[in-house]
């Protein structure tokens, strides 16, 4: 039932005498209903684009012994950014990589390193359960993580500085796990990068989760980078959940792994609190990613705004899966959900689908998936006064995909655009 | 060969199909360097055609004929090739390309017309400052950089947009599809200032149009008449008055038994 994967990483998840009695047990949990339930297959609605089989028969090492000392360059994660950075290379902290400049009203550490009453304080998030068999790797990383980075700003503390979380993934035959809880204290602000990149010919299994609790009037701005080892396979949920009047904005590049899945979970549980997100995915080569939104409205008054985009060239392929839910009292809330998609190649294959679940009344929602090709006319415009074919193509695909970028702060708006051209085809000089 | 010898643009004995369709059924045309000429004619009779060719758009099947430009062949080369060897189309219909900034846009197309001539690419100051003069001259606004690329222009805006391209890229062959078409007075004025501007001897325009309106303001060195894919007239500025005058029909009358679209206004 629950196969060579599951088998062999469950195998070593055995009794932790250092850990609380609850941690333990809601691993444990996590663990047996793996066993039990395996990993989504074909029939799974949630996973019916992106197949499992291969890494389902895969038998990584569970963990990398050799985390602490791998060799890792400074230049493969740099972004100018001046808040404190946390560095974790397979899932394991490394302070050696780390910066930590203590910021009033900020507290940083990991999860690795938590004394009891620390792991206490987080014990809200960590206890989460997940259901089914497509929450197959939440229910992993629940089981087996056992470091990442843990941040929480006080109350009514608006922190400017940037908060950079790396996760890096190095070598082969190895899978990891990584847990980020992030608490914004009432009022208070963060802004937040993760960023996922990899030591070239990392064949290995990646899984990060983020958890984000905004309490009343909180702001968080958080910025995904998903630049990983082009062989890797990296799973990562990200859940937001919100409290009356706060806000979150997301913005995500997906430009790395063999093969990626996102699940970003939104819970717009306080009244008046609002989701703003933005994304892009950019494939090439045989690259799958998958990209699943879950945005639930489950107070008066709340708002969500999404606007995503894809582009897919050669053999690759996209998944976009924009599910909104508004519950039965959720009145007044404003949903709306924009996907639009780009194949470049005629091996190349996007699928979209934007699901509206909706249960109360007085709501306003809209959404709308097109999935296309480059303009011909546009194409000659460029052309006719002097752009050479690719570099009419590579501007014409940049400028599609800037929408995804639209509200984050100029200097970070400037390395996110540069990675994305890094990898779209022909990145040829264009100015 | 000496460009006082020979057309800077010399079409002969040009057949084009679209979508297999016969459109230019013989056109031959010689433009030397210093002159505009005015093509006229009917809808349908091929003026675009004659434009989109000469600028290398796809889906144009030469099927006999030439055209040579400054002693080559122009059909031998890439679109992007013949705008760096100085061939600029002002499209009838600009295309809007959302996303791309108007001045990247700009610097990136004149850099890489740069780059093939082997001429040093402009950094952002020198260009800016080109940019400045010829709006300017074009009394255009600053606030036309800042936009993307035709998006949400006006159809006035959009046919300036392209004089200012023209304007800026200094082309040496332009040709003008249909650019006072939807123009009100004062736009119309605007082009043509822009093209006056750059009237001189090592520079000619191919002005295509269906009214003689634009006439009065970029007088025309030559006018011909182009109906049913074929020239069928050719004089000096005076025949664009008498195809007003007389309409579309005086041409056909002239030429029968020619199936051309008579009556057209």
């Amino acid at each position: 039932m629950a196969g060579a994967l599951l088998e062999s990483l469950l195998e070593r998840a055995g009794p932790e005498p250092d850990a609380p009695a609850w941690l333990a047990d809601t691993r444990r949990a996590a663990a047996d209903a793996l066993a039990r339930e395996g990993l989504p297959g074909a029939r799974d609605e949630a996973w019916k684009y992106t197949s499992l089989r291969a890494l389902g028969e895969s038998r990584p090492a569970s963990g990398d012994a050799a985390a602490a000392g791998r060799a890792v360059d400074p230049s493969l994660f740099a972004l100018p950014l001046d808040g404190p950075r946390l560095v974790f290379v397979n899932g394991v902290h490394r302070s050696d990589l780390s910066t930590s400049g203590a910021i009033a009203g900020v507290s940083v550490s990991s999860l690795g390193s938590a004394s009891a009453t620390e792991l206490e304080s987080w014990r809200a998030l960590l206890v989460r359960e997940y259901d089914g068999a497509a929450s197959a790797f939440a229910r992993l990383n629940t089981a087996l993580a056992v470091d990442g980075p843990l941040i929480r700003i006080a109350a009514s503390c608006r922190i400017d500085v940037p908060v950079h979380l790396v996760f890096i993934g190095a070598g082969r035959d190895i899978a990891w796990h990584a847990r980020a809880l992030i608490e914004l204290g009432e009022r208070s602000s963060l802004r937040v990068v993760v960023h996922h990149v990899g030591v070239d010919a990392a064949a290995q299994l990646g899984n990060v989760v983020v958890q984000a609790s905004l309490r009343t009037g909180a702001r968080l701005d958080l910025v995904e980078i998903q630049d990983a080892a082009n062989d890797a396979t990296l799973m990562r949920r990200s859940e937001l959940m919100l409290a009356d009047e706060a806000l979150a904005t997301s913005h995500v590049l997906e430009v790395g792994a063999r093969l990626s899945r996102h699940d970003l979970a939104v819970d717009l549980c306080g009244r008046a609190s609002r989701f703003v997100s933005r994304g892009v995915f950019a494939l090439r080569g045989r690259q799958h990613a998958d990209t699943h939104l879950d945005i639930r409205h489950d107070a008066r008054d709340t708002a969500s705004h999404v606007v995503w985009r894809g582009v897919a060239d050669e053999r690759s392929r996209g998944v976009f899966h924009g599910a909104i839910t508004v519950a039965q009292g959720a009145d007044g809330a404003d949903a709306n959900l924009s996907n639009k998609n780009l194949l470049l190649s005629p091996g190349a294959e996007i699928d979209t689908q934007p699901v509206l679940e909706i249960h109360a009344d007085e709501v306003k929602a809209a959404h709308g998936a097109t999935v296309g090709q480059l303009d011909g006319e546009a194409l000659f415009y460029l052309r006719s006064r002097g752009l050479p074919p690719e570099a009419a193509r590579h501007l014409l695909i940049v400028a599609f995909c800037a929408a995804a970028f639209a509200g984050v702060a100029e200097d970070l708006r400037v390395q996110l655009e540069g990675i994305l051209a890094a990898h779209l085809p022909l990145a040829g000089e264009t100015s | 060969m000496s460009a006082t010898t020979s057309p800077m643009l010399k079409i002969d004995g040009l057949h084009v199909r679209v979508a297999g369709k016969e459109i230019l059924k013989g056109v031959s045309l010689a433009v030397n360097a210093g002159e505009v000429h005015a093509i006229m004619g009917p809808n349908g009779a091929g003026k675009s055609t004659l434009g989109n060719v000469i600028a290398g758009r796809d889906g144009y099947e030469v099927t006999q004929g030439s055209i040579g430009y400054m002693g080559r062949d122009l059909l031998a080369l890439e679109p992007e090739e013949r705008a760096a060897e100085g061939v600029f189309l002002a499209f009838q219909y600009p295309v809007e390309i959302p996303g791309v900034n108007n001045t990247y846009f700009l610097r990136a197309a004149m850099n890489a017309q740069r780059r093939y001539r082997g001429e040093a690419e402009l950094d952002s100051m020198q260009f800016l400052k080109r940019v400045r003069e010829k709006l300017s001259v074009l009394h255009l606004k600053d606030e036309l950089l800042h936009r993307a690329v035709n998006e949400g222009f006006s159809g006035g805006e959009k046919k300036r947009n392209e004089i200012f391209q023209m304007a800026l890229l200094e082309p040496k062959l332009a040709i003008l599809d249909e650019t006072d078409s939807g123009l009100d007075i004062d736009a119309l004025k605007m082009v043509a200032d822009g093209v006056n501007a750059m009237r001189d001897a090592s520079r000619a325009f191919v002005v295509i149009t269906h009214y003689q309106r634009l006439l009065d303001y970029i007088v025309p060195d030559f006018v011909h008449v182009l109906a049913d894919g074929r020239i069928v007239e050719s004089g000096d500025a005076s025949l664009a008055h008498k195809l007003e005058e007389h309409g579309y029909a005086w041409i056909a009358g002239r030429h029968a038994p020619d199936r051309i679209g008579a009556g057209a206004a």
